[in-house]
C-alpha cells in the first residue's frame, strides 16, 4: 500500500513541485540575467543594489509584485480577466511534463538515491522499476512532440482573452495582433518540426534524443534550416523581440497586459519566460542532442562525459536563452505587416521546402 | 486492393481542369475571360467522353472507397450533361450581367466532381465529402451576384440551413458507424442483415441521414429554403441546383436505400411515404400562387422530387429504373426551361415575372415554343419525356402496391396542369402589355435550348433506349 | 476507472456545450466551446487515440478557436447587448425540439436492442500502444487515401468560395 501511495501519489506530486519550483526560480533569474546582459550590451551596469551585483533583485521584484495593488478595470469581464493569466501560465508549465532532462535511467537512479535511506532495498527496487518507464524526467509519451505543440498553442488563448477582457483599446489591439501572429507562425513552426520527424521517425522526445545518440550526430547538422526556422518562429510564438508586437510598449502602452497589475501581471510575465524556456528546451531536444555531450561520436572528447547529462541539458538551454536575450538587445522591432509578410511569404515556404527536400532525401536513403 | 486510378478519370480530369482554369485567371486578359467558360465546357465534354467510354466498367477502386457500376456510370453521365448545359448557358449570362468568369467555372467543375463522386461512392465518408464539395460550391455560386441583395440572401439562407442539415447527416453517419462498425456501404448492409438493423442506434443513424438528404433534395417539410434560394441565385445556378444537385442527392439516396438499407425498408418507406405525399401536395399547391417564373419552377422542382420519391419507395429495380428515367427526362426539361428563362430575363434578371411572358408567343417563337415543350413535358403530356417518366414511375409504384400514393400523385399532377398551362396561355393567348423589346439569344444558349427540346421530344417518342440504359443501371 | 472518467468527461462536455449556446456574450461562448473541445480531446485520449486527441487540441483549440476569437473580438459588445437574447421564434423552436426528442425516444424504445448493446465491436484500427501515429498515417495513406485527397478539393473550394464572397474587389 505504501508503495502504491509513493508510486502514484508522492512521486508525481514531487515531480510537479520540483518542476514548478525550479521553473519559477529559473524564470526569476532569467529576468535578472536579461537585465544584466542587456545592460552590458548597452554599456550599463544593470541592477547592482539588491545583493551582490543585484543577485537578490528577482526576489525583491517578486515581493513587489505580490504586494502591489491588484486592479481590475471597472468595465472588464471579471471572470475572463481573472482566468486569462492562469490560461496563459498553466500550459507553459504543463509542457515540461514531457521534456526529457536526462537519459532514461536517470530518474531510476535518482529515486534509488533519494529513497534508500527511508525504505528497504526490495521496496526501493520495485518503486524504481515502476518509474523506469517514465524516461527522462516526468514522463515519456509516444506523442510528446505533438503534445508540446498542442498544449503550448492553448497558451495563446490566455493572451487573447486577457486583452479582450480588459475592455480597453490597447490591450484589444495587442490581443488582435497576438492572435494573428501566433496563428501565422505556428504553421511555420509546425512544419519546421516535421523535418526532424522525418529524420528520426518518432514523436517521443526521449526517442528523438536516443536516435541522435545512435546516429552519433545532433540533428542540427541534418536540419540546420529547420533549426533556424524553429528558433525564429519560437521567438515569435513567445512574443519576444523582434516579434513583440502584441506588447510593443512604444505603440500599445503595454499591449495585451496594459490593464494588468500586481500578481496577475507577474503571471503573464512568468508565462512568457516559461514559454521561452520551453522553446529552448524543445529546440535543444530536437536539434542539439538533448542531454548528450557535444560530438557524441568523437572518442577523444570523452572527458566531456565528466559533466553529467542533466548539466549538459541545462547548459544548452541556458545558451539558447542567452541568444534570446542577445537578439532582444541588438535587433529593432519589425512592423506588423513585415512580420506577417515574413511569416507567410518567407518562413512558411522555406519550412515547406525543407520538408519536401528532407522527405526526398529520407526516401532516397531508405 | 488496387488503386485503379482510371476509375476516377472523369473526376480527376475535372478537378485538374478546375485548377488549371483558376491558374489561367490572372494570365488571361480580361476581354478573353469568356474563353474560360468554353474551356470549362470542353473539360466537361472530355469528362463526358471518358465517362461514356467507361460505361460497363465494374468493380471497386481506391481501396473500396468508390465502386464502379452501371448506376454510378449512368448517374455520372447525367451529371456531366447537366453541368455542361449549365456551363453553356452561363457563358452568355456572366457576360451579360458583367460578372467575373474567373472563379465561376472552377467552382462549377468542382461541384460536378462532388456530384460525380457521390454517384460512384461506396463509403459514407466519400459520399459525405462529395456532398460537401457540391454544397459548398453551390453556396458560393448561389451568391455569385454579389451586388444583388437577393443573391446574398439566397447564399446565406442556403449556407446556414445547409450547414445545419450537414450536421444532422454527419451525426447520422457517426451513429451508423457506431452501429455497424464500418462506413462502407457493404459493411453497413452486412451489419444490417445481421440484426443491427433493429437497433436504436442504427435506426437513429438512418433517420438523421434521411433528414440530411431530405434537406438537400428539398423534400417537404425540409423544402422551405428552396424558393428563396432558387429565386435569388443566378439563373444558370438555379438550373444547377434544381437539376444536377437534386439528381445527385436523389440518386445517392436511391442507392443507399436500395442497396444499403433494404433491411430497414419498413421504417424508411413509412417516412418517405409521408415526405413524398407532403412534397407533392405542397410543391404543386404553393406553385399555384407564384407570380415569378423562377419561384414557380422552384416549387415545380419540389413537386417533381415528390414524384421521384415514388420510385424510391417502391424499393424495386423497376422503381429504380423509373427514378433514373424520370431524372433524365426531368433534367432535360428543367434545364431547357431555365435556359429559356435565362435568355428571356435579360440584364439584371428584370423579366422573370409571369406577366413579362404575356404575349411573347409569336414575337419570340424559338423561346416560346421550346418553353411550351418543356412545360408540356413537366405536366406529363405525350409526346414528351415527362409523360413516359410519370408512366414508368407510377406503374412501378402500382406494382409495389403504392396505389394510394399514386392516386395522390396523379391528383397533384392535375393541380400542376393549372399553373403550367397558365404560363402557356399567357404566352400565346394574351396581348403583350408593353412594346416589344428585342431578346438576344446567344449561340450557346440557343444550342442548349434546341438540344434540350430535341431531347425532351426524343424521350417522348422513343423512350426505349434510355429506358433500357436506366434498366441496366437499376440492375434489371 | 475508464467508465468514471467517461462520465466525468461527458458531464463536462454537456455542461459546457449547453453553456456555449446559452451564454449571452459570444466571447464567453467561445471560451465554453474551448472547454467542450478539450473534453472531446479527453475522450480521444480515453480511447487511446492520442494522436487524434493531440491534433484535436492543436487544431481546434490552438487554431480554429483563436481565429473565432479574432473575429468575435471585432464585434462590439454594446451592439450585442441590445440584441434580444432569444429569437422571437423560440416557441416554434421549443415545439420542434420536443417533437424531435419524442421521435428520437420513440426510435430508441422501438429498437429491439438497447442503445448500449447495439454498438458494433470497437477496434477497427487495431494498434499497439506505440504505433498510434504510425497507424493513423498508414490508414490515411492507404484505405482512406481518396477521402484524404478529396478533402483537399473540399478545402480548395471553400477557400475559393470565401475569397469570391468576401473580397471587396476581385
Amino acid at each position: 500500500m505504501a508503495e502504491w501511495i509513493i508510486v502514484y501519489g508522492i512521486i508525481p506530486f514531487a515531480k510537479i513541485a520540483v518542476i514548478v519550483l525550479v521553473l519559477s526560480g529559473a524564470v526569476a533569474y532569467m529576468t535578472l540575467l536579461e537585465r544584466k546582459v542587456i545592460a552590458h550590451i548597452q554599456v550599463r551596469l544593470g541592477p547592482m543594489r539588491v545583493g551582490w551585483h543585484g543577485l537578490l533583485q528577482p526576489i525583491a521584484d517578486g515581493l513587489k509584485f505580490i504586494l502591489k495593488e491588484d486592479i481590475v478595470p471597472a468595465r472588464a469581464d471579471k471572470l475572463l480577466f481573472t482566468l486569462a493569466p492562469a490560461i496563459s501560465l498553466v500550459p507553459a508549465f504543463v509542457v515540461f511534463a514531457v521534456i526529457p532532462f536526462g537519459p532514461p535511467g536517470m530518474m531510476e537512479d535518482l529515486l534509488r538515491w533519494v529513497l534508500s535511506p527511508f525504505l528497504d532495498a526490495a521496496a526501493v527496487e520495485s518503486i524504481a522499476t515502476h518509474s523506469a518507464a517514465s524516461g527522462g524526467f516526468v514522463t515519456d509519451i509516444n506523442i510528446a512532440l505533438l503534445f508540446v505543440l498542442s498544449i503550448s498553442s492553448v497558451g495563446i488563448l490566455g493572451i487573447i482573452l486577457g486583452g479582450w477582457a480588459s475592455n480597453s483599446k490597447y490591450p484589444l489591439l495587442g490581443a488582435l495582433r497576438s492572435s494573428a501572429q501566433m496563428i501565422s507562425y505556428e504553421v511555420a513552426l509546425g512544419f519546421s518540426v516535421i523535418g526532424v520527424l522525418l529524420v528520426t521517425q518518432s514523436l517521443s522526445l526521449v526517442q528523438i534524443v536516443e536516435n541522435q545518440r545512435e546516429a552519433e550526430v545532433w540533428y542540427i547538422f541534418y536540419q540546420p534550416l529547420a533549426f533556424i526556422l524553429f528558433f525564429i518562429c519560437g521567438m515569435a510564438e513567445t512574443n519576444r523581440l523582434p516579434f513583440d508586437l502584441p506588447e510593443a510598449e512604444t505603440e500599445l502602452v503595454g499591449g495585451f497586459h496594459t490593464e494588468y497589475s500586481g500578481f496577475r501581471f507577474s503571471l503573464f510575465f512568468i508565462a512568457e519566460y516559461a514559454a521561452m524556456v520551453t522553446v529552448s528546451a524543445v529546440a535543444v531536444t530536437l536539434f542539439l542532442g538533448g542531454w548528450l555531450r557535444p560530438f557524441p561520436n568523437v572518442e577523444w572528447l570523452s572527458f566531456l562525459d565528466l559533466i553529467p547529462p542533466l548539466l549538459w541539458f541545462v547548459i544548452k538551454v541556458f545558451l539558447l536563452l542567452y541568444v534570446f536575450i542577445w537578439i532582444r538587445g541588438t535587433l529593432p522591432r519589425y512592423r506588423f505587416d513585415q512580420l506577417m509578410g515574413y511569416g507567410w511569404k518567407l518562413f512558411l515556404p522555406l519550412a515547406l521546402a525543407n520538408v519536401i527536400v528532407t522527405a526526398g532525401v529520407v526516401l532516397a536513403l531508405m | 486492393m488496387d488503386l485503379n486510378y482510371a476509375a476516377l478519370l472523369p473526376e480527376i480530369l475535372l478537378a485538374v481542369a478546375g485548377i488549371l482554369l483558376m491558374l489561367a485567371i490572372p494570365v488571361l486578359p480580361s476581354r478573353q475571360q469568356v474563353r474560360l467558360g468554353y474551356a470549362a465546357s470542353l473539360a466537361l465534354a472530355a469528362a463526358l467522353v471518358t465517362a461514356l467510354l467507361q460505361w460497363g466498367d465494374h468493380g471497386p477502386a481506391f481501396f473500396g472507397m468508390v465502386s464502379m457500376d452501371a448506376l454510378g456510370g449512368a448517374a455520372r453521365i447525367l451529371f456531366l450533361v447537366s453541368s455542361a448545359a449549365v456551363a453553356l448557358i452561363s457563358v452568355s449570362y456572366l457576360k451579360r450581367e458583367r460578372l467575373r468568369h474567373g472563379e465561376y467555372f472552377p467552382l462549377l467543375l468542382m461541384a460536378t466532381v462532388g456530384m460525380s463522386l457521390m454517384a460512384v461512392s461506396a463509403d459514407l465518408i466519400m459520399t459525405f465529402l462529395g456532398l460537401e464539395i457540391l454544397s459548398i460550391s453551390s453556396y458560393v455560386l448561389a451568391g455569385y451576384r454579389r451586388g444583388d441583395p437577393r443573391s446574398n440572401e439566397s447564399a446565406l439562407k442556403y449556407f446556414l440551413l445547409g450547414a445545419f442539415s450537414t450536421a444532422f447527416m454527419l451525426y447520422g453517419i457517426a451513429l451508423l458507424y457506431g452501429a455497424a462498425g464500418s462506413t462502407k456501404y457493404a459493411g453497413i448492409a452486412e451489419a444490417a442483415t445481421q440484426g443491427q438493423a433493429e437497433t436504436a442506434t442504427f435506426l437513429l443513424g438512418l433517420g438523421l441521414l434521411l433528414v440530411g438528404f431530405g434537406f438537400k433534395a428539398a423534400l417537404a417539410p425540409l423544402h422551405v429554403w428552396t424558393p428563396d434560394v432558387y429565386q435569388g441565385a443566378p439563373v444558370p445556378i438555379t438550373a444547377h441546383l434544381a437539376v444536377g444537385s437534386k439528381a445527385a442527392v436523389l440518386i445517392t439516396l436511391l442507392r443507399l436505400l436500395h442497396q444499403v438499407f433494404p433491411a430497414s425498408a419498413d421504417q424508411w418507406q413509412t417516412l418517405l411515404w409521408i415526405a413524398s405525399a407532403a412534397t407533392m401536395i405542397i410543391g404543386n399547391v404553393a406553385a399555384l400562387t407564384q407570380t415569378d417564373v423562377k419561384r414557380l419552377l422552384a416549387y415545380s422542382s419540389i413537386a417533381h422530387a415528390g414524384y421521384i420519391l415514388l420510385g424510391v419507395i417502391a424499393n424495386s429495380p423497376r422503381g429504380a429504373q423509373g427514378v433514373l428515367f424520370y431524372l433524365a427526362a426531368y433534367s432535360l426539361m428543367t434545364l431547357g426551361a431555365f435556359a429559356v428563362v435565362q435568355v428571356f430575363a435579360r440584364r439584371e434578371e428584370r423579366f422573370t415575372k409571369l406577366e413579362d411572358f404575356r404575349g411573347i408567343g409569336y414575337r419570340h417563337p424559338l423561346l416560346s415554343v421550346s418553353l411550351t415543350i418543356f412545360l408540356l413535358s413537366l405536366i406529363g403530356i405525350p409526346p414528351t419525356a415527362g409523360f413516359y417518366g410519370k408512366l414508368f414511375l407510377f406503374s412501378a409504384a402500382v406494382e409495389a402496391d403504392l396505389v394510394a400514393l399514386v392516386i395522390l400523385a396523379v391528383l397533384a399532377s392535375a393541380v400542376g396542369l393549372y399553373y403550367y398551362l397558365q404560363l402557356i396561355v399567357l404566352m400565346f393567348m394574351k396581348e403583350a402589355a408593353s412594346p416589344p423589346e428585342p431578346v438576344p439569344v446567344p449561340l450557346a444558349a440557343r444550342i442548349v435550348i434546341l438540344l434540350m427540346a430535341a431531347g425532351t421530344l426524343y424521350l417522348g417518342v422513343y423512350p426505349a433506349q434510355v429506358l433500357s440504359i436506366a434498366g441496366e443501371a437499376a440492375g434489371l | 476507472m475508464e467508465t468514471y472518467l467517461f462520465y466525468a468527461l461527458a458531464l463536462i462536455l454537456v455542461t459546457f456545450s449547453i453553456l456555449t449556446v446559452t451564454a449571452r456574450n459570444p466571447v464567453r461562448s467561445a471560451v465554453y466551446l474551448v472547454s467542450a473541445l478539450l473534453a472531446v480531446a479527453g475522450f480521444f485520449f480515453l480511447l487511446e487515440a492520442e494522436f487524434v486527441g493531440a491534433v484535436q487540441v492543436l487544431v481546434y483549440v490552438g487554431g480554429i478557436m483563436v481565429l473565432f476569437l479574432f473575429v468575435i473580438m471585432l464585434v462590439s459588445i454594446e451592439a450585442l447587448d441590445r440584441q434580444p437574447k432569444v429569437s422571437r421564434q423560440w416557441r416554434t423552436g421549443v415545439v420542434l425540439a420536443v417533437v424531435l426528442c419524442l421521435e428520437l425516444s420513440l426510435l430508441i424504445f422501438r429498437g429491439t436492442v438497447s442503445l448500449e448493446e447495439g454498438l458494433a465491436e470497437p477496434g477497427i484500427i487495431t494498434t499497439t500502444e506505440t504505433m498510434n501515429t504510425e497507424a493513423v498515417g498508414t490508414v490515411l495513406y492507404s484505405t482512406y487515401l481518396l477521402p484524404f485527397e478529396i478533402a483537399s478539393v473540399l478545402l480548395l473550394v471553400a477557400i475559393v468560395g470565401a475569397v469570391v464572397l468576401a473580397k471587396k474587389e476581385i
